[in-house]
C-alpha cells in the first residue's frame, strides 16, 4: 500500500495516558503523526458508539489508552473499556473491520517510552492491513 | 359535512407483518375508517399507482410505509407518496430503523442475489440466471424494478416526520399515531410515537431485578431451565431491554421471551448495538480479558443479535470492506 498514511483516532484518559503522551513529547521520543488524539476523563468514557462513529467518518484505527489495572482514578473505569472492547472486538469482523483496528492498552503518565512504541506498533500494522474501505 | 382527511398505507421491504397490525385494529379501524378516508393501500384494497399519481401534492394527510428500501419501486413510491402527503410516518422497525431485512447489510447486495438465485439447494438454476431490470421474451419486454446494494431505511430516502416503532407496532401504537393526525395533537416533528425511556422501566419482572446485576456465563433460552418470575439478564439470558426504547407493552417478556430490540434505541442514542455491546460488557462479572473472551464467545452472531432491528440506522450502516474476516 503505497504512500498510504493511517488515520489513527485515539481515546486518551486525562490522568494516566494523556500524561504519557506528553512525557513522551518532553522527552523528545519520535513517534508516527498519524494519531488524532481525543482526550477524555477516563478510558471508561469510550462508548463504543464512539468507536463506531470514528471508523464511520474516516478512521484505519481506534486506540484506547488508560491507565494500568488498578490505576484507574474512578477504580474500575478502565476495566469497564476492557469488557466493552472484548466484546466489541469479536462483533467488528462481522461488520468488515479486522480486530486489528482496534487496540487497547494501558499506558502510565511515566511511560513515554511505551507510548512512542504502542503509537508506532499500531500505525504500522493498520498500514499493513491497508485503509478500511467504506461502503455507499 | 366536512371533508373527511385522507390517509394512505403501503408497503416495501417488509413481510406484511405491519399491515397485520393495521388489520389488528380489529373493531377500532371502524373508527378509524370513520374518521379518514383511506385513499391507498394496495394491500387490502384495489389501488392502482396512476391513483397516486392523480393524486394532487399534499392530498392525503398521513401516509404510514413500512418497510425499508430495497427496489427502484420502493424507492419511487416512496418519493410519490411523500409528495402526495402532508405527513409521512415511518410504521415498524424495517422503515424506522431498517429492520431484519436490513441484516442482509452484512453483505454486498450481489452476495444477496447470488445465494437466493443459485445457491440455496431448492433452487434449480444451472445457467445461473439472475433478475434482470429488462428481459426480452418471445419479443416482448418485461422489466423488474432495480436492486439496490444496500437496504436503507425510509428517512436515508425521504424526509420522515413521525415513527411507529415495532416489528411489528402494536395495533394501539398504531391507533394513537392515526388519531394524533386527524385529532390535530402530535409532538414535535421527528419524534419516535411510543416511550422515551428504555423497556426496563415498563417491565413486568423489573422487581425481580437485583441492584446490581453480574453474570458469569451467557445462556440462551434453550439450553437451561430459566425462571419466568426473574429478570433474565440475572439469569445470564441477553435480553435487550436496558438499550431498547419501551411502549411495546412487553409482549415478548409476557410471552416469556426475552427483548430483542425492535423498538429501537432510545432518544440520543446514535446506535443500538453498539449499545447493547455497552450494557452487556458492563454487567458481565470477569476482568480478565481471557475469561471475557470465553463468555463472549458464547454469542454465535453478535452483529445479528445487536443490531438485529437496527443495522441500516447504525452509525456504519453496513459491512465495510465487503471482505471476509
Amino acid at each position: 500500500m503505497k504512500g498510504f498514511k493511517p488515520k489513527i483516532v485515539g481515546f486518551l484518559c486525562n490522568w494516566c495516558s494523556y500524561e504519557g503522551a506528553d512525557s513522551a513529547g518532553r522527552a523528545r521520543k519520535p513517534y508516527p503523526a498519524n494519531l488524532r488524539v481525543v482526550r477524555v476523563m477516563c478510558s471508561g468514557r469510550t462508548d463504543p458508539q464512539f468507536i463506531m462513529q470514528a471508523f464511520k467518518v474516516g478512521a484505519d484505527g481506534v486506540l484506547i489508552l488508560g491507565c494500568h489495572p488498578g490505576d484507574c482514578h474512578y477504580k474500575e473505569g478502565n476495566l469497564q473499556t476492557l469488557k466493552r472492547y472484548t466484546l466489541l472486538k469479536e462483533m467488528l469482523p462481522q461488520l468488515g473491520i479486522e480486530r486489528e483496528r482496534l487496540r487497547l492498552d494501558w499506558i502510565s503518565a511515566s511511560e513515554g517510552d511505551k507510548f512512542a512504541q504502542v503509537v508506532s506498533d499500531m500505525v504500522e500494522k493498520v498500514r499493513q492491513l491497508g485503509p478500511l474501505v467504506r461502503g455507499q | 359535512m366536512t371533508e373527511k382527511q385522507k390517509i394512505a398505507f403501503y408497503w416495501c421491504a417488509s413481510c406484511g407483518g405491519c399491515e397485520e397490525s393495521v388489520i389488528d385494529l380489529a373493531q377500532d379501524i371502524l373508527a378509524v375508517a370513520g374518521a379518514a378516508e383511506i385513499v391507498f393501500w394496495p394491500v387490502a384494497m384495489d389501488f392502482k399507482y396512476a391513483d397516486v399519481a392523480a393524486m394532487k401534492d399534499n392530498e392525503i394527510a398521513v401516509t404510514l410505509i413500512n418497510g425499508s428500501i430495497r427496489t427502484d419501486e420502493q424507492e419511487h413510491m416512496a418519493r410519490a407518496l411523500r409528495k402526495k402527503s402532508k405527513l409521512l410516518m415511518a410504521h415498524g422497525s424495517c422503515a424506522h430503523l431498517g429492520g431484519i431485512v436490513g441484516l442482509a447489510n452484512l453483505f454486498q447486495g450481489s452476495e444477496v442475489l447470488g445465494r437466493s438465485y443459485k445457491e440455496v439447494p431448492s433452487v434449480n438454476n444451472p445457467q445461473g440466471v439472475l433478475p434482470q431490470t429488462t428481459t426480452v421474451e418471445s419479443g416482448r419486454k418485461l422489466t423488474l424494478p432495480g436492486f439496490h446494494d444496500t437496504v436503507r431505511t425510509l428517512d436515508q430516502t425521504v424526509a420522515v416526520d413521525y415513527y411507529i416503532p415495532g416489528c411489528p407496532p402494536t395495533p394501539e401504537l398504531v391507533k394513537d399515531a392515526i388519531m394524533m393526525v386527524l385529532e390535530d395533537r402530535l409532538p414535535p416533528r421527528g419524534s419516535v410515537l411510543a416511550d422515551r425511556k428504555a423497556l426496563c422501566e415498563t417491565c413486568p419482572l423489573r422487581d425481580s431485578r437485583p441492584d446490581e446485576v453480574k453474570i458469569s456465563e451467557l445462556h440462551r433460552v434453550h439450553e437451561i431451565e430459566w425462571d419466568p418470575h426473574k429478570c433474565f439478564l440475572d439469569q445470564g439470558i441477553i435480553c435487550l431491554g436496558p438499550a431498547t426504547r419501551g411502549g411495546c407493552m412487553a409482549r415478548c417478556i409476557h410471552a416469556n421471551m426475552p427483548c430483542r430490540g425492535c423498538f429501537g434505541p432510545t432518544d440520543n442514542v446514535a446506535d443500538q448495538g453498539a449499545k447493547c455491546v455497552s450494557f452487556l460488557a458492563s454487567i458481565l462479572d470477569s476482568t480478565d480479558e481471557e475469561e471475557l473472551q470465553t463468555m463472549a464467545a458464547a454469542i454465535p452472531d453478535p452483529a445479528g443479535l445487536f443490531y438485529r432491528y437496527s443495522l441500516p440506522s447504525s452509525l456504519l450502516s453496513r459491512k465495510m470492506n465487503g471482505r471476509d474476516l
